[in-house]
């Protein structure tokens, strides 16, 4: 939390005036019972109504001078408080930017968004109230400690006893409900499981007649978390009497020796009076510190997890000096597009490497396809083109160049990537088709989509191009959105196509209907096609057989069906005997 | 994806019930929901807390007696400095007049020091022993709405939750209800409490001194109009802020799972770009925000310590002209001070009242919503169904316009399979939907060995039914439990059977648990084929009449694939099956393939038949399985 806080330095001068109107604001509070006191012990006492007055002028005074501080110090520490937050966020999405595939699988999509939105939030608040009440809590307590020392000494005995008990009381009751509370998180999280498999699983609870199961199971969680709660909040609802309870014995405590003190002549009525008050401001301000250790955990636990995430340097860099492609096309002999050379790679922390020796190349014009089993190395293999990740041994080259040499962007430019999991941006159609290509126009958006196969339902909606895409595309459905992010790949005109399993959502129909369209857009591009389906890849110029990592035969169809055993495997799962043929 | 939890009543209560305002501060901060029907919502919600009406009348006396006693003690202890003052001055005075001074009267303030420690810890007693009831009330009325819920949920027909999303629905149950469930907690009593000793300090300080009193109720209309103004601007404040991070969460939940796309699209410059832009919208709504909120509290103390001065002034005047004593005025400013808190909470109550109430509101929407029609009360019963199925005339659509099937006619016979093939979002699923009542059809009837399926419970009906669907659903419970599913009361022998039926006993014994290995919440400790494999396991184990299958299109490696496939064979035998088909074998087997297209069955028949029409299925059975064989065929 505390390294945290060097964002805070761009407002230290900010910061040392909220200190000092705090600390302004804090003694304007403790000065009023002093001159309480004294219009007690001389004016009242002496029955001197000017002497009254004009201490209450000067009351008053300090009243608005003290609001005024501490409407400055509210000023000033809202501005650094949600301007550190602003600062911490912007720093970690911007990091988080940076990061290659393999530190975001890291952490996780999930966690990486909360750490930017919910432990920022967090950090923030925690920020705002130290610097509206933690520097305001020992001020408060100091000052007030050595008013009510001027006031009588003796009788801040009473505040020695008083205050250590009511520190204890407080983490006794802390450290008695704080675990009930993480119980509860985690009924809760069970609840909402309990619930959320209940909705995902509807139908098949309906179908096998278990809903009288399923309601037994929410019950069981129900019951578990309300027992919780009200253990939990039995626990809390100590706090306040007990609090209460101490205040006010304390004052009592207070009344009756001070009248010892005063019978005894140490001390005036007045300064009972004042007493009691810095007292109370004392105990107080040990509250709200007591509650900041309550509150500052919590918080740390977030600045923990921001740290984590600013001190992951992404292990993918540009080079310094980066090499533009020198090969491709342009040059005689063209060099191949992509071309692996004995490629390598392993996940971090996997015993086994998740592609081995893989060589082959791909050049311009032609068709790679690449199929395998789950976990064969599909899509990592097509990862490592764009440098999504880097290789372990070997190389990876496009355009004749490594891909290590390039700056990551000359790399991406040169590839329109169609991943798996399709992903589209909350905006219109037209934004995402255009992702890739700022400036293509509406036409080449039309005929990108018709390739895809999307202009039919696009021109179904209202606005056709214009038409709304939600948060993450869910207004659209999964064969439509493969579309989508079909089109957009083709808008981008790029020099490398890769379909990372694209097709799978489609039915054949479609799928064939957008192979055809794509090999007549596609002439001069190198295609990389991923996928499960024999009949998708069954055309391509080159399929790379994947087992478990390894080269299991390259090669077209006819021929893999001579010599590729695992090949030969997949296609009769998926066609029967006459297909084969 | 959603990532936001649920707020949780940890969160939400920050060191317990208000001591530093905790949840009364959140509140201010954020523009109350209003309800649509506020009374109407307010009584149902009342009405749940009926069964406990004993112990919220205990509660309520509780409260009152507590708050009285509490109020009762700054009087008394007023009276005892007012000895004090006395026995000095009068010192004082004697020893003026050089009279024999006196020892302050220790036995009186002895006697009310005594009352005093009784009454706060009758007051503390009295305050504990209402909230520790009021916790039970209140968790076990947020239980029973819970309870209310889900078995409301359980009698919704599939159209309900078709139309909704899981977030959406699961909301009510988590946020809404601890929405309620906080309020029931805390703010129920403290609105108890805020009047109590609103009420109760005014009535004390008017018999202390009703000149001082007014004076104190001069101050009064400014804290109302510090809460009125002052708030609805925070609150204007803080929907802008609201709205500006719920667009800034978008931005980063849309970035960060793209993040491949931004980063193979070369877009991590305008996305930051963008971010930044909201960003600093996200700055400029919030500090100010803060700051209208921050500013609320010294108003309050500036206005109590406005209070605190005149009192101290006039009072002390007061005292000097013998009009009330020194121990009033101290009581004075300690109930100027009890005054603040109260005022400021009733303000926030009201909003939090209003947003509990919204809360409320759609809560009793879902228990309001239609249920499925209930089950015939005269239900047949079936012993040993056979399976065969007959469609007669059945038209039905989800929403009344356009007809999704339109008069429906097929015979199935027991043991013969039927595939229903066409391409996405052909309505495939609808028909199976239809056949075990997961929606009811407009017109005609569906019968099983010649009964109409409405003439059956719900359960007699499924129980004849088997599926295999393509959405593996499994639970988060063992891989036993799960496979037991099928049937409840199976014995281990017949679980195990049913696994090896279905070709996955082989690979739940090669897990380092076995049977008893937890399947996680995503269940991605097992590849999708074998979630696929306990499925067909589940369904053994039912061993239905009847049999739907959805055949698996992706995402299964060719050797489980070749697994599923014998298993699922294996099930059909000796069973009417319906299977959503994209296999060739499976459909040319088939007895009767019927043709989906846009929601209608356009052809049916057997394979050779459809094949000698050259329709639809003709054209799709080309591109689709023979195309392999055409030179002109579409590939890339």
């Amino acid at each position: 939390m505390i390294r945290l806080y060097q964002f805070l330095k761009p407002y230290s001068t900010a910061l040392g005036a909220t200190v000092a109107f705090v600390l302004l604001q804090t003694l304007s509070t403790l000065y009023l019972p002093t001159l309480m006191a004294d219009i007690v012990d001389h004016g009242i006492a002496r029955k001197d109504i000017g002497y009254i007055v004009s201490t209450g002028e000067v009351m008053l005074a300090i009243t608005v001078g003290g609001m005024v501080c501490s409407i400055a110090a509210a000023f000033l520490s809202s501005r650094i408080a949600v301007g550190f937050g602003r600062d911490v966020r912007a720093k970690l999405f911007a990091r988080v930017e940076t990061f290659s595939l393999h530190e975001v699988d890291l952490f996780g999509t999930a966690t990486l968004i909360t750490r930017t939105t919910n432990d920022v939030t967090q950090v923030q608040m925690v920020t705002l109230v130290i610097l509206r009440m933690m520097i305001g809590a020992p001020i408060t307590a100091i000052g007030g400690l050595i008013l009510a020392l001027q006031q009588d000494r003796p009788l801040t005995l009473v505040l020695a006893v008083a205050v250590p008990i009511l520190v204890i009381a407080i983490v006794l009751i802390a450290r008695a409900a704080i675990p009930q509370f993480g119980l509860m998180q985690i009924k809760l999280d069970r609840l909402n499981l309990v619930m959320r498999e209940g909705l995902t699983g509807i139908r098949v609870i309906r179908a096998f007649n278990r809903v009288d199961h399923q309601t037994q199971r929410f019950d069981h969680a129900n019951t578990d978390i309300a027992d919780n709660a009200i253990r939990a909040n039995r626990i809390v609802a100590l706090l306040m009497p007990i609090m209460m309870l101490l205040m006010n014995l304390t004052t009592v405590a207070i009344l009756w020796f001070g009248a010892v003190r005063i019978n005894s002549g140490g001390m005036h009525v007045g300064s009972l009076i004042a007493f009691t008050q810095y007292a109370m401001q004392i105990m107080f301000s040990f509250l709200m510190v007591s509650m900041m250790f309550v509150m500052i955990p919590r918080a740390a636990a977030s600045a923990v997890r921001i740290n984590a995430v600013l001190d992951t340097v992404p292990e993918i860099a540009d080079p310094l000096h980066p090499i533009e492609a020198v090969g491709g096309p342009e040059i005689s002999p063209p060099s191949p597009t992509i071309e692996f050379r004995d490629v390598t790679f392993s996940y971090p922390g996997a015993e086994q490497p998740a592609l081995s020796d893989i060589s082959f190349s791909a050049g311009l014009g032609e068709v790679t396809a690449i199929i395998g089993g789950t976990g064969s190395g599909k899509s990592t293999l097509v990862n490592l083109i764009p440098r999504f990740y880097d290789v372990d041994r070997g190389s990876v080259l496009v355009d004749g160049v490594d891909v290590r040499e390039m700056s990551q962007q000359t790399l991406r430019a040169k590839i329109g990537l169609v991943p798996q999991r399709t992903v589209l941006f909350a905006g219109m159609i037209a934004d995402n088709l255009r992702y890739g290509n700022q400036d293509a126009n509406d036409a080449a958006l039309m005929h990108a989509a018709e390739v895809a196969q999307a202009t039919e339902f696009i021109s179904l909606m209202s606005d056709g191009l214009g038409a709304t895409v939600a948060q993450g595309g869910s207004n659209f459905s999964g064969g439509q959105k493969q579309r989508l992010s079909i089109a957009r790949a083709l808008v981008r005109k790029p020099e490398i196509y890769i379909f990372d399993d694209s097709f799978s959502a489609l039915d054949f129909r479609t799928d064939a209907r957008i192979r055809a369209a794509l090999k007549r857009e596609a002439t001069d591009s190198t295609v990389l096609i991923v996928a499960q389906r024999v009949a998708t890849v069954m055309d391509a110029d080159r399929i790379i057989v994947l087992d478990d990592g390894r080269v299991a035969g390259i090669g077209s169809h006819r021929e893999l069906m001579h010599n590729c055993n695992v090949y030969r495997e997949i296609v009769s799962s998926q066609l029967s005997a006459e297909e084969v043929a | 994806m959603s990532v936001r939890r649920p707020e949780t009543p940890a969160a939400s209560r920050p060191g317990g019930p208000g001591l530093m305002g905790g949840g009364a501060w959140g509140a201010m901060g954020r523009p109350p929901e209003k309800p649509k029907d506020f009374k109407g919502t307010l009584f149902r919600l009342v009405r749940y807390l009926s069964p406990y009406r004993k112990k919220l009348v205990v509660v309520l006396i509780f409260a009152i007696l507590s708050t009285l006693f509490a109020i009762l003690g700054p009087k008394i202890l007023g009276q005892a400095t007012t000895a004090i003052f006395n026995g000095v001055v009068g010192n004082l005075i004697a020893v003026r007049a050089h009279r024999p001074t006196h020892s302050l009267d220790f036995g009186y303030i002895g006697h009310i020091v005594l009352i005093l420690i009784s009454l706060y810890t009758v007051s503390a007693v009295f305050n504990y022993a209402q909230q520790y009831i009021m916790a039970g009330v209140a968790q076990k009325t947020v239980y029973a709405l819970r309870r209310d819920v889900d078995a409301k949920l359980a009698r919704l027909p599939l159209k309900f939750f078709d139309a909704r999303t899981h977030g959406e629905i699961l909301s009510r149950v988590t946020n809404d209800i601890d929405t309620i469930a906080t309020t029931l907690q805390q703010s129920m009593t403290q609105l108890i409490t805020s009047v109590v000793t609103i009420v109760g300090v005014m009535v004390v300080m008017l018999t202390i001194s009703p000149l001082l009193t007014v004076i104190v109720l001069v101050t009064m209309p400014l804290y109302g109009l510090v809460t009125g103004v002052v708030a609805k601007r925070s609150q204007q404040y803080f929907a802008a802020q609201q709205k500006e991070l719920g667009r800034l969460n978008g931005h980063v939940e849309d970035m960060f799972t793209g993040h491949t796309i931004v980063k193979a699209f070369g877009h991590e410059d305008r996305s930051i770009e963008r971010f930044n832009l909201i960003n600093d919208r996200l700055y400029t709504a919030g500090w100010k925000a803060q700051f209208v909120s921050g500013v609320i509290m010294p108003l309050m103390t500036f206005i109590g310590n406005l209070g605190y001065v005149i009192i101290a002034v006039v009072g002390g005047i007061f005292v000097t002209q013998g009009r009330i004593t020194i121990g009033d005025v101290q009581a004075f400013i300690q109930y100027s001070q009890q005054f603040t808190w109260p005022i400021v909470q009733t303000a926030n109550i009201a909003n939090i009242i209003q947003s509990t109430v919204a809360s409320a509101e759609r809560v009793f929407e879902l228990l309001d919503e239609t249920e499925e029609i209930p089950e015939p009360t005269d239900a047949i019963v079936f012993d040993s169904p056979r399976g065969d199925v007959a469609i007669n005339h059945v038209t039905f659509s989800y929403n009344s316009d356009a007809p999704l099937i339109d008069d429906l006619n097929i015979d199935v016979h027991h043991g013969q399979t039927i595939a229903i093939v066409g391409p996405t979002g052909a309505g495939k699923t609808t028909l199976v939907n239809l056949l075990i009542r997961f929606y009811e059809i407009d017109r005609g009837r569906i019968t099983i060995d010649g009964v109409d399926i409405r003439d059956i419970t719900r359960g007699t009906l499924r129980s004849i039914f088997g599926m295999v669907l393509q959405d593996t659903w499994l639970f988060n419970g063992t891989i036993r439990d799960n496979i037991a599913y099928g049937r409840g009361g199976a014995t281990e022998d017949e679980i195990v059977r049913a696994a090896q039926a279905a070709h996955a006993d082989h690979f739940i014994r090669t897990l380092p648990q076995g049977y008893d290995t937890i399947l996680n919440e995503e269940a991605s400790n097992i590849s999708q084929g074998q979630k696929q494999l306990l499925t067909i396991a589940r369904a053994v184990l039912a061993d239905p009449a009847i049999l739907i299958l959805d055949e698996a299109t992706s995402n299964v490696d060719s050797r489980t694939e070749v697994l599923i496939q014998q298993a699922m064979a294996t099930l059909m035998q000796g069973r009417t099956s319906f299977v959503i088909a994209h296999r060739l074998s499976t459909i040319r087997d088939a007895e009767k393939i019927l043709v989906m297209n846009k929601g209608n069955i356009i052809e049916h028949g057997n394979h050779r038949e459809l094949l000698a029409q050259g329709g639809f299925y003709a054209d799709l059975y080309n591109s689709q399985f023979a195309g392999a064989s055409l030179d002109d065929a579409v590939m890339v």
